[in-house]
C-alpha cells in the first residue's frame, strides 16, 4: 500500500506538469538579498503591472489557478542566482534569455519585445567587459559557463516559497528513499562512500560524523542544521536557505533517518530574516503536505524541526557554542571531548551539519555516491560554493568542483582583477584571502593550485566557510590582516585566555605597525602570540583567529617590514605613514591649501611653490581635497 | 581496580586508575601542571589553557579536558608547551591590575606565583582594557574586575556547589566580567555571602570585605574595651599564613597575638557554642515532645539561614530559633561584661574572629542590632586577623601560647566541634543523650555523625527515643534535603546544615589553600582539639552552668529567649524597598500596606488610598490631644509579608491584619491611637 505522502509527491508532480504545459512564458526574477537590494521587487511589480496592462494573463501562484485551458505568463521569484554584481536579474523561459541590471523602466520593453514577440533586448544582455562580447544566457556567460552549479542548481530556478515546485523537480524523493527503502546503516554508508566533507570549515567527513551518532544507543537524538553563517562576506548558506529551503529540510530529514533522530533544529542567525521566514514556511508546508512530522512516508518515524534564531554571535557557529545557545545558555564553546555525536544538545547524541553540507545530501541519495565523486579531487569530493568578492569584475556566489584552480576562478569566472576604479587590468593580482577570518591568503604562486581541503591547509589557508576575497596590487596586506583581526577580536567569546587576551594584543600590535610605532620586536611578538593562540585556544575559531595575520606575515613579510623599518606603507594605504609633499611641477601657488590647513603646516608665497612642514602636518588630507591641480601627493 | 592500562608521563609509566582526565594522572606523577580554572570538585571548564601538554608528540591538548587513554605518551614541558604557558601568563598580566604590594592576595596569588615559577621576567604586552568599577557594597565580599582572570571558578562554585548562581559572566567577549544579573551589586542579589567564590579565586579579584581599619580604630581608642571572640575553625587554619601546616592548632598564639595587638579581653566563641547546644537541644526536645515542627534545622550558619529565607520560606519555622554562637556570644558578653569588667556598656567593642565572610553579614542583620547597638561590632576573617598580625610585625610562629580569659574563654570539646560538618550534631547528641536518658554517658564520641560526604544520615537511639539525623554541607546538598523535606520523602528529626564544603573549617574567610587535602587536615585538627580538652560535653561547662544560675535561669526561659533566640524573615520578594506615602517627624504609629501582586489584586491599593485619606482628614493628632502638632501616623506601601494566602495584608505597629479591609484597619488604628491619648487635663 502506498502512503499518503508518497501519493502527494506523485500528485503534485502530475499537477505541476499540467500547469506548466499551459504556461506560455515564464519570467523568473532573482529575489536574493543582493537583487532585492538593487530593486528586484520593484522590477517584479513592474512586470505584473505591465503584463496586466497589455491585457495578458499573469499567474503568480501556479497552483491556485486551475484553469489549464488559458494561456499564461508565469511570473515568479527565485532565490539567489549568484551573479549579484549584475542584479536585478531577469530570466525568461523558454527563450532562455538572461537580462542583467534590469530596472522597472526596462520592463515595458522586455514585455513587448521578448514576452510578446520572442525577440531580445540586446542592451540588457550581459556584455563581457574584457572581450566586449554579448552573452545571451547562462550557457554563454563565462561567469556561469565555467561553474558547476550542483548544490546551487535549483537555486535561482525554483520558487523557494512553493513546495509544489520543489516536489515537481524531484524534491523529497530522496527523503522517501531514505525513510522507506533504506536502513540507517545504508544511509550513513552512502554518505560516507560519497566522500562528502563538512562545508562549514573543518572538512570532517560527514558520513563518519553520522556513523558516530548512529551507533550511540539513545532514544533521543538531534540533528542541527548550522545556518549561523558569520564570516564577513560569506553568504552561501543564506542563499541556500533563501533560495532552496526545502532541499535543506530534505537533507535534515535524511540525516535524521541516518542517525535515528526525531527532533531537529535549524539555527539561523537573526540577521537573515528572509532565510528565517523561508525556512519556517518550508517546515510549515512540509508538515502540511504530510512529508514531515509523524509517521513519515508510512514508516512510523517522526521528525519535528524547529527554527532557532541566533543573536548573531560569530562564535555560535562553533558547534558546542551553538548548542549552548539553543539550550538558552551563554554561547561559549566547551572542550571536546565529549563530542556532540556522543553527548550533544541537552546531553543527547547530536550531529551538526552546515547548510551547504545538508543541501548536498538529497542529491547524493538521488544520484548515488559515485555520481557525487565525479566532481572534485580524490580527497575532496563534489563541488563547493564560494562567495567571490573584492577586486574582481564579477562578484557573486559561485560553485565549482573541488580542484578548480584559483586562476580559473579569478580570471575566468571572476572576469579578472580590477583596479580601485573598477576597471579590469591585466596584471593587478596580488592575493586572495580565502576562508574569511579563519583563513589565509594565497598569492600568485598559488594561482594554479587545485583548491581542495588538504591543499589549502598545506599552504596555510583553509576552505573555511568559503569567502574568497580578491585583492589587487593597491591593497595593503597589513590593513587586510588588521581588518580580520578586528573582526575576530570583536567576536571572541571571551572564554579562553589565548583568544580573548591574545587577539586584543595582536590587534593592538597591528595598529602599531600601521601607525609606524612598531619595531622588529613587535613583529616577533606578533608572530609568537599568533602561534600560541593557534596552538592553545579552546575552539576552532580561536585556533584559526591568527591565520590571516600569520599568513600575510609569511607571504608579505616585506610589506610588514617596510612599515616598521622604513616607516613606509608600500601601497600608501596607511595614512599615518604617508609622506605628504607638494609637487613642484603641479603647484601654481594658489594658496588654497595653506589657507585651509587647520594646523598651519603649509607655507609659501602667492604664485610660489608651497611646502608642507612634516613635523606640524597631521595628515588630515584637507590640502589634497582643496587642491585643484592634484599637486598634493602622498595620500 | 581493574587494569585500565598505563600512560607514559615524561618517560615514566603511570597506571590509569579511574581518573577522569589526563591532568589527574599527571598530578599522581607529582608534577604540578599549572591551572587557573581546574578544580577537581567543579565541572571542567577548559579556558585558562595553562594545563596544555604534548600528547603523542605534537598533539597539544588541555590535560584537564582530555580523558586518559592507555598508551598515551605525555610530555609536560616541551619547548612549545613552555612557550604557550608563558605567553598565556604574559597575556593575563597585561590587563591584570598588577597592584601586588597592596593586594590582599599578595604572596598567595596563583598569577603571581606562576609568573615567578614560569619565568615571566618582562612585560611585552600593553594594557588594553579600561579600568572598571569595583563592587564593594556587600557586607562580606569585594569584587575587583580589574584583577579578575575570568577563570570562572567562582561562578561554578556558586552554581554547582552552592546551587545559588548569584554570579555569572556578563557582557560580551573582551568586555566580559563576572557579575550579578543586571549589573547589580552582590548586596542586592541572592548571594548568601558564603565566600566560596573567594576561596576558589586564584587571584585577588574576590576578597573578603576588610574590617581591619575599624578594628584598628577601636584598638587605638583608649576609652574602648575591645573584646575578641575566636571561632572554633580559626585555630586550625590561621597558622597556615605563618608557615604552619593545615590543621595545626595555634589557639595559644592567636590569644597572644590578639593581646599584643591591644585587645583587652580574648574569649572563645566555643563558649557560646556550648550555650547554643543547650538551647538548641532543649528546643529540639520540646519540639519532639510537642509535635514539631520537625525536622529542626540548625541555624548557626548565616549563609544557610539566608538561603532558607530566599528559597524555602516554608521551612523557616523549621529553623532553630537559636542565634548563632557568634550572636549569642555578643549578646551575652554585652549583657554581662560591663559589670564584670567595670565599664560602660557603650565602651565595649565586640570583635569576632571568624572563618567566615557571611558572619559579617550576620552581625549587621537588623535582628542583631538593638537601638543602634550591635551585638557584634566588627567581624574579622581569619585572613583579616592574619594581616593585622603581619602589619604589627608580630612573629606569629615564635609566640608563646597564652590562655584565654575567663569566664567566656572556657569551653568544652563539644563547642569546638562546631567548626566541622557533623560537629553541631555531635555536640547536641552529647547533651541530649544525657538529658533524654537521665544517665551520665561514658563515651562522648559519636563517630557515626562524622565524615566528609556532603549528605550523611544517621539513626541514634537515646533511651526510648530514636532520632533520625542528617548532616549536610554545601548548599546544593542542602537544597536537595530541603526538597525532600518539602515533598515529605524523608522523616529526619534534626538536620545540621553548613554552607561551606566540610563546614566552617573551609569557610570563605579562611586562609586560601591550594593544597588538595587542607580540609581533611583542618577537620582532623579540630577533632584533636576536642580530644585535648578536659571537658567534652557542653553541659559540663561550669561557666555555662553559672550563666544559667546567675542570669538565664533555665534553657528556653524568657531571659534566654530574649538574649539567645531570634526570628527570620522570608526574602523571596522585594524587601527593604518601602514606598513612603506619609512620613511624619513624630513617628508614633506605623501603617504598612502590602502592595505585592497578591495583595494588590485583592484590593490593597484601595485600602492604602483610603487609609491615607483617613489619616489626613480626621486629624488624628488633634484627636488624641496633640493639638496643632505634626501628624503622628506614617503610611508606607511595602512588598510582601510572605503570607499571600491571607492577602490583603496590613500591618499597624507590627500588628498584622490578615485578609484586611479598610474598616478592619481603621479599627486597629483607632485602638493603637488610644494608647497615645494624652491624659485629660
Amino acid at each position: 500500500m502506498i502512503d499518503v505522502a508518497t501519493k502527494t509527491l506523485e500528485m503534485v508532480t502530475e499537477d505541476y506538469k499540467k500547469s506548466i504545459e499551459s504556461i506560455t512564458k515564464k519570467v523568473i526574477i532573482c529575489a536574493g538579498t543582493g537583487c532585492i537590494a538593487s530593486g528586484a521587487l520593484e522590477v517584479f511589480e513592474a512586470f505584473k503591472t505591465e503584463i496586466e496592462s497589455q491585457g495578458l494573463d499573469v499567474i503568480i501562484d501556479l497552483h491556485k489557478e486551475k484553469d489549464h485551458n488559458k494561456e499564461h505568463f508565469h511570473l515568479s521569484e527565485s532565490g539567489c542566482q549568484g551573479f549579484c554584481a549584475m542584479g536585478p536579474l531577469v530570466n525568461i523561459y523558454p527563450d532562455k534569455v538572461l537580462y542583467v541590471k534590469v530596472t522597472p523602466t526596462d520592463v515595458k520593453e522586455i514585455v513587448e519585445t521578448t514576452l510578446m514577440n520572442h525577440d531580445v533586448v540586446e542592451r540588457l544582455l550581459y556584455k563581457n567587459p574584457t572581450t566586449g562580447d554579448i552573452n545571451r544566457n547562462h550557457e554563454e556567460i563565462p561567469f556561469y559557463k565555467r561553474q558547476k552549479r550542483v548544490v546551487l542548481g535549483e537555486c535561482g530556478y525554483v520558487d523557494p516559497e512553493d513546495i509544489e515546485e520543489y516536489i515537481s523537480h524531484g524534491g523529497y524523493l530522496a527523503a522517501r528513499k531514505a525513510y522507506a527503502e533504506m536502513t540507517d546503516v545504508e544511509v550513513c554508508q552512502t554518505i560516507l562512500a560519497s566522500g562528502l566533507r563538512g562545508r562549514g570549515g573543518g572538512g570532517f567527513p560527514t558520513g563518519k560524523k553520522w556513523e558516530f551518532a548512529r551507533i550511540e544507543n539513545n532514544e533521543k537524538k538531534y540533528v542541527i542544521c548550522n545556518g549561523d553563517e558569520g564570516d564577513p562576506g560569506a553568504f552561501m548558506d543564506r542563499s541556500l536557505m533563501e533560495g532552496n529551503p526545502h532541499r535543506v529540510l530534505e537533507g535534515m530529514m535524511i540525516a535524521a533517518k541516518g542517525i535515528g533522530a526525531d527532533e531537529a533544529y535549524v539555527y539561523v542567525r537573526l540577521e537573515y530574516p528572509l532565510a528565517v521566514k523561508r525556512m519556517k514556511l518550508a517546515i510549515e508546508d512540509a508538515m502540511e503536505a504530510g512529508i514531515l512530522g509523524e509517521n513519515i512516508f508510512g514508516t512510523g518515524k517522526t521528525l519535528h524541526i524547529h527554527v532557532m534564531e541566533g543573536a548573531g554571535a560569530f562564535v555560535c557557529g562553533e558547534e558546542t557554542a551553538l548548542m549552548s545557545s539553543i539550550e538558552g545558555k551563554r554561547g561559549m564553546p566547551s572542550p571536546k571531548p565529549p563530542f556532540p555525536a556522543k553527548c550533544g544538545l541537552y546531553g543527547k547524541p547530536t550531529i551538526i551539519n552546515n547548510v551547504e553540507t545538508l543541501a548536498a545530501v538529497p542529491l547524493i541519495l538521488r544520484n548515488g555516491s559515485d555520481w557525487f565523486r565525479e566532481n572534485g579531487t580524490a580527497t575532496s569530493a563534489g563541488t563547493k560554493t564560494f562567495a567571490l568578492t573584492g577586486h574582481v569584475a564579477n562578484t557573486g556566489l559561485i560553485e565549482v568542483p573541488f580542484g578548480t584552480t584559483l586562476r580559473e576562478i579569478v580570471y575566468n569566472i571572476g572576469g579578472g582583477v580590477t583596479d580601485d576604479a573598477g576597471n579590469v587590468t591585466g596584471e593587478g593580482f596580488k592575493a586572495v584571502q580565502i576562508g574569511g577570518p579563519s583563513g589565509g591568503c594565497l598569492t600568485e604562486a598559488e594561482l594554479d593550485l587545485p583548491l581542495d581541503y588538504d591543499n589549502l591547509i598545506k599552504v596555510g589557508a583553509m576552505v573555511g566557510s568559503g569567502g574568497l576575497v580578491v585583492m589587487n596590487k593597491q591593497t595593503c596586506m597589513v590593513q587586510i590582516a588588521r581588518f580580520f583581526m578586528e573582526f575576530t577580536q570583536n567576536e571572541s567569546c571571551g572564554k579562553c585566555v589565548p583568544c580573548r587576551e591574545g587577539t586584543k594584543q595582536m590587534l593592538s600590535m597591528l595598529d602599531s605597525v600601521i601607525d609606524g610605532s612598531a619595531n622588529q620586536r613587535t613583529l616577533d611578538l606578533l608572530q609568537e602570540t599568533g602561534e600560541v593562540i593557534k596552538m592553545a585556544s579552546l575552539c576552532g575559531l580561536g585556533k584559526t583567529a591568527p591565520s590571516p595575520v600569520l599568513s600575510t606575515m609569511e607571504k608579505f613579510r616585506g610589506e610588514y617590514e617596510s612599515h616598521i623599518i622604513n616607516k613606509v606603507c608600500p601601497t600608501s594605504n596607511c595614512k599615518a605613514l604617508a609622506v605628504i609633499t607638494i609637487d613642484a611641477e603641479l603647484c601654481i601657488g594658489c594658496t588654497a591649501c595653506a589657507r585651509k590647513c587647520p594646523v598651519h603646516a603649509i607655507s609659501g608665497e602667492k604664485k610660489q611653490l608651497h611646502t608642507i612642514d612634516p613635523l606640524i602636518c597631521t595628515k588630515c588630507g584637507i590640502c589634497a581635497s582643496v587642491c585643484k591641480f592634484n599637486a598634493v601627493i602622498g595620500f | 581496580m581493574e587494569n585500565q592500562g598505563t600512560i607514559n608521563i615524561n618517560g615514566v609509566d603511570f597506571p590509569i586508575e579511574g581518573e577522569r582526565n589526563v591532568l589527574e594522572v599527571i598530578r599522581k606523577a607529582n608534577i604540578e601542571v599549572p591551572t587557573f580554572c581546574y578544580h577537581s570538585e567543579l565541572s571542567v571548564y577548559g579556558a585558562c589553557r595553562l594545563c596544555m601538554v604534548d600528547i603523542n608528540g605534537g598533539n597539544i591538548q588541555a590535560s584537564c579536558s582530555t580523558p586518559p587513554e592507555p598508551g598515551m605518551v605525555i610530555k609536560t614541558h616541551t619547548e612549545q608547551i613552555r612557550k604557550i604557558r608563558k605567553v598565556n601568563l604574559e597575556l593575563l598580566l597585561a590587563n591584570h591590575e598588577v597592584s601586588c604590594p597592596s593586594c590582599a592576595r599578595s604572596n598567595n596569588c596563583k598569577l603571581q606565583d606562576l609568573s615567578r615559577r614560569l619565568g615571566v621576567d618582562e612585560k611585552r604586552f600593553k594594557k588594553t582594557d579600561k579600568i572598571r568599577p569595583i563592587d564593594n557594597l556587600s557586607p562580606s565580599i569585594v569584587y575587583d574586575p580589574n584583577k579578575c582572570v575570568l577563570c570562572g571558578d567562582c561562578i561554578r562554585v556558586c552554581k554547582e556547589v552552592q546551587s545559588v548562581g548569584a554570579i555569572d559572566f556578563t557582557n560580551r567577549g573582551a568586555d566580559t566580567i563576572v557579575g550579578a544579573a543586571f549589573g547589580k551589586s552582590l548586596n542586592e542579589v541572592e548571594c548568601v555571602y558564603c565566600g566560596q567564590c573567594v576561596s576558589v579565586c586564584p587571584v585577588g579579584a574576590l576578597t573578603p570585605k576588610s574590617e581591619t581599619t575599624e578594628v584598628w580604630k577601636a584598638l587605638h581608642d583608649p576609652s574602648k574595651k575591645v573584646i575578641a571572640q575566636i571561632a572554633p575553625a580559626v585555630r586550625v587554619a590561621i597558622g597556615e599564613g605563618f608557615g604552619m601546616s593545615a590543621g595545626e592548632t595555634s589557639m595559644g598564639q592567636v590569644v597572644s597575638a590578639l593581646r599584643k595587638l591591644g585587645f583587652d579581653q580574648v574569649y572563645d566563641t566555643s563558649f557560646a557554642a556550648d550555650l547554643t547546644v543547650i538551647e538548641e537541644a532543649n528546643e529540639f526536645i520540646k519540639r519532639k515532645a510537642e509535635g514539631g515542627p520537625l525536622p529542626q534545622f540548625t541555624s548557626c550558619c548565616p549563609s544557610w539561614v539566608k538561603f532558607t529565607e530566599q528559597y524555602f520560606t516554608d521551612l523557616i519555622p523549621h529553623l532553630s530559633s537559636c542565634k548563632s554562637p557568634q550572636q549569642m556570644f555578643g549578646s551575652v558578653a554585652k549583657r554581662i561584661l560591663p559589670e564584670i569588667l567595670g565599664v560602660d556598656p557603650k565602651d565595649i567593642v565586640m570583635v569576632s574572629i571568624m572563618p567566615c565572610t557571611a558572619k559579617k553579614f550576620e552581625a549587621k542583620r537588623e535582628e542583631f542590632i538593638h537601638e543602634g547597638e550591635a551585638e557584634v561590632d566588627h567581624v574579622l576573617t581569619t585572613e583579616g586577623l592574619g594581616r593585622m598580625i603581619d602589619e604589627a610585625g608580630i612573629q606569629f610562629s615564635k609566640l608563646e601560647p597564652e590562655s584565654l580569659d575567663l569566664p567566656l574563654g572556657f569551653k568544652t570539646g563539644g563547642g569546638v566541634l562546631f567548626g566541622n560538618s557533623g560537629g553541631v550534631t555531635e555536640a547536641v547528641l552529647r547533651y541530649a543523650s544525657e538529658k533524654l536518658t537521665g544517665k551520665k554517658i561514658e563515651d562522648h564520641h559519636f563517630e557515626l555523625v562524622r565524615g566528609k560526604d556532603g549528605m550523611r544520615v544517621a539513626t541514634v537511639k537515646l533511651g526510648e527515643v530514636t532520632l533520625k539525623l542528617a548532616m549536610v554541607h554545601s548548599l546544593s546538598n542542602a537544597r536537595k534535603v530541603c526538597k525532600q523535606v518539602m515533598a515529605g520523602e524523608v522523616d529526619y528529626d534534626f538536620i545540621e546544615v553548613m554552607a561551606c564544603p566540610g563546614g566552617c573549617i573551609a569557610g570563605g574567610g579562611q586562609p586560601i589553600s591550594f593544597e588538595t587535602d587542607f580540609k581533611a587536615k583542618r577537620t582532623k585538627g579540630l577533632y584533636k582539639v576536642d580530644t585535648m580538652l578536659q571537658l567534652h560535653k557542653p553541659q559540663d561547662n561550669p561557666y555555662v552552668k553559672e550563666l544559667y544560675t546567675n542570669l538565664l535561669g533555665t534553657p528556653g526561659s524568657k531571659t534566654a529567649h530574649h538574649l539567645l533566640h531570634t526570628h527570620y524573615h522570608g526574602r523571596r520578594r522585594i524587601t527593604n524597598q518601602n514606598l513612603v506615602v506619609r512620613d511624619t517627624a513624630a513617628h508614633k504609629i506605623n501603617v504598612s500596606v502590602c502592595v505585592g501582586t497578591n495583595c494588590y489584586i485583592k484590593g490593597s491599593q484601595d485600602i492604602l488610598t483610603r487609609l491615607n485619606k483617613y489619616v489626613v482628614e480626621n486629624k488624628l493628632s488633634d484627636r488624641v490631644g496633640f493639638q496643632g502638632q505634626e501628624e503622628m501616623v506614617d503610611v508606607k506601601a511595602t512588598f510582601c509579608f510572605e503570607k499571600c494566602e491571607e492577602a490583603p495584608l496590613v500591618s499597624i505597629d507590627n500588628i498584622q491584619i490578615e485578609k484586611a479591609t479598610f474598616e478592619k484597619a481603621v479599627e486597629v488604628l483607632e485602638r493603637q491611637l488610644e494608647k497615645y491619648k494624652m491624659p485629660a487635663e
